[in-house]
This record gives C-alpha cells, sequence and structure tokens, in this order.
C-alpha cells in the first residue's frame, strides 16, 4: 500500500517525462545529431520524424541510457538516463520471431513483469502467492488491453507480424509505465494493421495517461493523435505541433533546401523534395562503418 | 542367478540389468547426464546455439584423449577443455538483436575442426587403443566408477543450482535480447554463464554418448517437447523426463546387444522426435478438418 501512494506521490510530482537539452551524440567520431532540444509531459503522444539514417533510434536509445550524449543533458522522470528501469516501455525496431519459437506469447509478455528478476518461477506460485495471482492478473489485463486474449496462447513465432506488435506493446505495459518509446513500430505492417496499432497506442495514451514517443517514417497513421513532433533532419531537431512542424518553413529551415508539405484532400500530408538519407547508416549498425 | 539375455519378462529384465554394480553405476551416470543436458539443452534449442553445443563436446574430446595422453583423469580432461572452449565462444564479439551471427558460427566451426585434428592427434601419440577411441566419439558405458558418479552428480547439481538462478533472465535474454537489455539484464554476462553451463553439459554428455553423439540427449528431448508444447514450464519438464527415459531405454538396449549405447540412445530419442512429429501434424489434420466441419451450414 505504502508503494502505491509512493508511485502516485512520484506520479503527480513530475511535470516532464523526457527532457533533452542541447544534446548531441557522436558515434563513431561522427556527429549524428546535435543541439537537440525537447520535453515531453506526462500523456504526451509525440512522434520523432525524419529520413532513414537521421538518427531517430539512436534518439530513443539515448532516452534509455544505451547511447551516451557527447554535450548537453538528457533526463528522464527527473533523472539521468538509464536509471528509470521499469517506468520506462521499450519496443526496439523491428523485432519479429521466429517462427519456430516455440514459447507463447503469454509468456513473452510476462516476462515483461519480472523477466529481470533472478530465480525460475515456481509451478503454482499462483496458488499460494498473492503478488503471483496479482502479476497473472496484471498479465491478463494488459493482453486484454491491448486486444490479444484470442491468440496470447499460441507461440508467439506463429502469430502475424500486427499480433506479435500488439504482444510486445502489452509486454512493454506489464509494469504500468510512465511512457512508452517505441521504436518504428508499424513498420512492416501494412495499412489496416498500421492504423489499429495507432489507435491502440493513442488509446493506452489518453485512457491511461502513459506518455507515447514514437519514432516513425512516415506520420500520416499516427497523425490525426500527435501532440507533438520532432522532425529529425541534417543533424538538427524542429519540435512543436504538426501544425508547426510539418510546413514547408519549417522543412525548408531545417533541411536547407527547398522542402514542400502538400496536404492531399483526405487530410495526409506529402512531404515532397525531401533530400535523400545519407549513405551512412552508423546508427542502424553501430560497428564504425567506412567514413568517407 | 546369472546373465540370460533379455526375455518378456520385465521384472526379471531390470533385475538382470541391475545384477552388476557397472551398470547400477551406468544408470546412474546415465540418469544425471540425461537431467543436466535435458535443462540446458532445452535453453540451448531456444536460443539457436546447437551449433555452439555441438562443437563444445567436439572439444571435449581432445580434452579426453589429451587427458589420457597425459596419464591424468579423463573426466577432468572433457570438463576443462569444454569449459575452455565455453570462454572462447563467449569472448566472440556478437551484436543485440536478431542480426545473423555469421562470423561466430565461422569462429566455431573454425575451432572445432581444429579440436577434433587435435583429437586425433592425441590418440595416434597415444598408440593403438581404437576401442577406446570408439568409446570417446560414440560412447561408451563400461567402467563408469562410483568416483566418476560422484563427479558428474556435483558438478550437475552445481549447473542446475546456477541454471535455477539465472533462469528468468536468461529466458528473457534468450528470446528478446534487446529488450532485456534495456530493462537492466546483463544479457551478455548471462550468455558466458549460459556457455560455460553448456560446457558442462556437453562434456558429462560426451561420456555416456560419445563426443558426436551428444545432441542424442541435448538437443532431441528438448526438440521433442518443444514441439509438444509452447508452455515454457511444461516443455522443460517433458524435455527432461524424454532425456532420462531415453537414456534408461539406450542403456538398456546396450546391456543386451553388442552394438554402441549411443546408438541406442540416439535411435530412441530420433523416435520419439519423429512420433511427436507425427503427432502434431495428425492433431493439427483433426483440428482443421473439426473447424471445417464447424463452419460447414448444418
Amino acid at each position: 500500500m505504502t508503494r502505491a501512494t509512493s508511485d502516485a506521490a512520484a506520479r503527480t510530482a513530475i511535470s516532464e517525462v523526457i527532457r533533452f537539452d542541447r544534446a548531441a551524440v557522436r558515434i563513431a567520431g561522427r556527429t549524428i545529431w546535435s543541439d537537440v532540444s525537447l520535453s515531453v509531459t506526462p500523456g504526451e503522444f509525440v512522434a520523432v520524424l525524419g529520413p532513414n539514417g537521421v538518427g531517430k533510434s539512436t534518439l530513443i536509445k539515448a532516452a534509455l541510457g544505451l547511447v551516451g550524449l557527447s554535450s548537453g543533458s538528457v533526463t528522464v522522470l527527473g533523472r539521468p538516463a538509464g536509471s528509470s528501469g521499469a517506468q520506462i516501455g521499450y519496443l526496439p525496431q523491428r523485432r519479429v520471431f521466429d517462427p519456430g519459437l516455440r514459447v507463447r506469447g503469454i509468456d513473452v509478455v510476462s516476462l515483461g513483469g519480472d523477466g529481470e528478476r533472478w530465480g525460475v518461477p515456481f509451478p503454482l506460485a499462483a496458488r499460494f502467492s498473492p503478488s503471483r495471482r496479482a502479476a497473472n492478473q496484471r498479465v491478463h489485463e494488459v493482453i486484454e488491453m491491448v486486444g490479444a486474449t484470442a491468440y496470447a496462447h499460441r507461440p508467439i513465432g506463429q502469430v502475424s507480424g500486427g499480433e506479435q506488435q500488439r504482444l510486445l506493446i502489452a509486454q512493454a505495459l506489464v509494469k504500468r509505465p510512465r511512457v512508452l518509446l517505441l521504436d518504428e513500430p508499424l513498420d512492416s505492417l501494412d495499412l489496416p494493421n498500421q492504423a489499429a496499432v495507432a489507435a491502440l497506442l493513442a488509446t493506452i495514451c489518453r485512457d491511461h495517461g502513459v506518455a507515447v514517443v514514437l519514432v516513425a517514417h512516415d506520420v500520416n497513421p499516427i497523425l490525426p493523435y500527435l501532440d507533438r513532433v520532432t522532425y529529425l533532419a541534417a543533424g538538427r531537431a524542429a519540435c512543436g505541433t504538426p501544425a508547426e512542424v510539418i510546413t514547408s518553413a519549417t522543412l525548408t529551415a531545417l533541411y536547407q533546401t527547398p522542402v514542400e508539405v502538400l496536404r492531399a484532400s483526405d487530410g495526409r500530408l506529402v512531404v515532397v523534395g525531401e533530400p535523400e538519407a545519407p549513405a551512412r547508416h552508423t546508427d542502424r549498425h553501430s560497428a564504425a562503418e567506412g567514413r568517407p | 542367478m546369472t546373465p540370460t539375455g533379455i526375455s518378456w519378462n520385465v521384472v526379471a529384465d531390470v533385475r538382470q540389468l541391475l545384477m552388476f554394480p557397472f551398470m547400477v553405476n551406468a544408470f546412474r551416470a546415465g540418469t544425471i547426464v540425461a537431467v543436466i543436458a535435458g535443462a540446458l539443452g532445452w535453453f540451448m534449442v531456444l536460443r539457436r546455439q546447437s551449433f555452439a553445443g555441438h562443437s563444445l563436446a567436439i572439444v571435449s574430446f581432445p580434452g579426453a584423449a589429451g587427458a589420457i595422453l597425459l596419464g591424468i583423469s579423463a573426466m577432468l580432461g572433457y570438463f576443462a577443455a569444454a569449459i575452455a572452449a565455453a570462454l572462447v565462444i563467449a569472448a566472440i564479439p556478437r551484436s543485440l538483436g536478431g542480426q545473423p551471427r555469421s562470423s561466430e558460427s565461422a569462429i566455431i566451426g573454425t575451432l572445432q575442426a581444429f579440436a577434433l585434428a587435435c583429437g586425433a592427434l592425441f590418440v595416434s601419440l597415444y598408440g593403438g587403443f581404437l576401442t577406446s577411441l570408439t568409446g570417446l566419439l560414440f560412447g561408451s558405458f563400461l567402467g563408469i566408477s562410483g568416483s566418476q558418479v560422484l563427479v558428474l552428480l556435483i558438478v550437475a547439481a552445481a549447473a542446475l543450482a546456477i541454471l535455477a538462478l539465472i533462469g528468468r533472465p536468461l529466458l528473457f535474454a534468450s528470446i528478446d535480447p534487446a529488450v532485456a537489455a534495456a530493462r537492466g539484464v546483463r544479457v551478455r554476462l548471462l550468455s558466458t554463464i549460459y556457455l560455460v553451463l553448456l560446457g558442462c553439459a556437453a562434456a558429462a554428455t560426451s561420456q555416456i554418448t560419445g563426443a558426436l553423439l551428444v545432441f542424442a540427449l541435448l538437443v532431441m528431448p528438448a526438440a521433442t517437447a518443444q514441439r509438444l508444447t509452447a508452455r515454457p514450464a511444461a516443455s522443460l519438464a517433458l524435455t527432461i523426463a524424454f532425456g532420462v527415459v531415453t537414456a534408461w531405454l539406450g542403456l538398456a538396449a546396450a546391456y543386451f546387444s553388442i552394438y554402441p549405447v549411443g546408438f541406442y540412445v540416439t535411435t530412441f530419442g530420433f523416435a520419439g522426435y519423429v512420433l511427436a512429429v507425427a503427432w502434431t501434424a495428425a492433431r493439427m489434420r483433426v483440428r482443421s478438418r473439426y473447424a471445417a466441419a464447424a463452419e460447414q451450414p448444418a
């Protein structure tokens, strides 16, 4: 009970979930981006946009403390990045489980609750331990929240990409995180699944007060739900509401080359004249690959 | 009572099997080995590290041959070589996540071939004991002493205790290394500990099935169990049960015949796997037929 109340106190005390302050990252001697300032407040839905290879994943990894900054600072829930563990839910980029992986979806989800704890779960623990029962209850709750009840007992390698993505979102939610960091979760999904997963994330964000930071290369599936975007390009970032950032003027200034944003009749945005992605993808292949 | 060969009287057969102390020791050692191989093999199949596991067993062969050549205990040679190889494999840099581990398998393959060649050299340096060579490669259950059983028991108990301690984070890191790392699981450390434990299991298994047939107890029971169920606890328990049954059947069959124990253990393991595949295929067919019947309007 005391833990719950102190949790509640911590929840109300923090006004910023994530804060980057003039941050810069260098990997293998190359500056990925610099002078990035952004803040995410509780319950906000934020997208990180930009062309491939610009360092969007690196931004997420910096927030997790997996990548160090070369200058500036990043705080997560009022503490330095990397020290907030279970309060952050994380979905790394493009995870597709091997079709031969014979472990059920529900097992993968429940690892989100206690996967880092030493030991092994005792058989029949749920019959004797109330905390074990509560943990199982929570696992079923998040599976229902993401609408995965029908296939949670099938081997995770045998469900579709969209279903795996829902199970992974459930896994990230087990510990009631205050922020979800998702690296291209809509990638490799078909359009109906993109829309459905985007709507699911928006529901989690609105109804459960979980801030969502989502890396995407196409803004359109999430555009209706976005509070703010951070647009990374040419080693710098522009932050603000979608209406402020995804405009011809802002993106032209960011890219320093003429870029036009067109609005289709159905409301979708199309960015025209975006320079090609750089040939180096050092954020994806962290080994020091050829610099020119 | 004198040994009379196999009969239809199961009780008499079992009594006959356990008549000699060497056979009792073989059953004890086989049981211990089946349990440790099952538990570590289950994770090995899950982690797709079968190649590494096989190489650890292969490396234990020159370890044993070298130990015999130097006049020290073969068992020490088995374990020392397999653990050293486990540390070498663990030192191979590997990226997190689902990237192909091509450089890893190339390095392991190189190591494995060289180890096997060293084993051949040690055997020929020792000079003409070909029956023992067959035993090292294809398994033997003769001449396991009480003290060897005790060593196996201690190694297996220690390995299983450590595995129980790291079980859950190891499962997490095996299924989903990137998320596990973000949650503070020491993925690299766990992988090293796991490989050392796997080295112990492979070395122990080599002593029953021979270095070349370790998969009979390391892979087959786990692959069979994972076919049958996707529940981690149930499939781990099934794996160990299958391993123990396979080892017992193999030892019994080898006692009543003149052929190597490795052949029998492997054959029973293989038969179990084939049955499991057939069973799951049959179950799928019945289910889809049932579903089709349910969809049809009455």
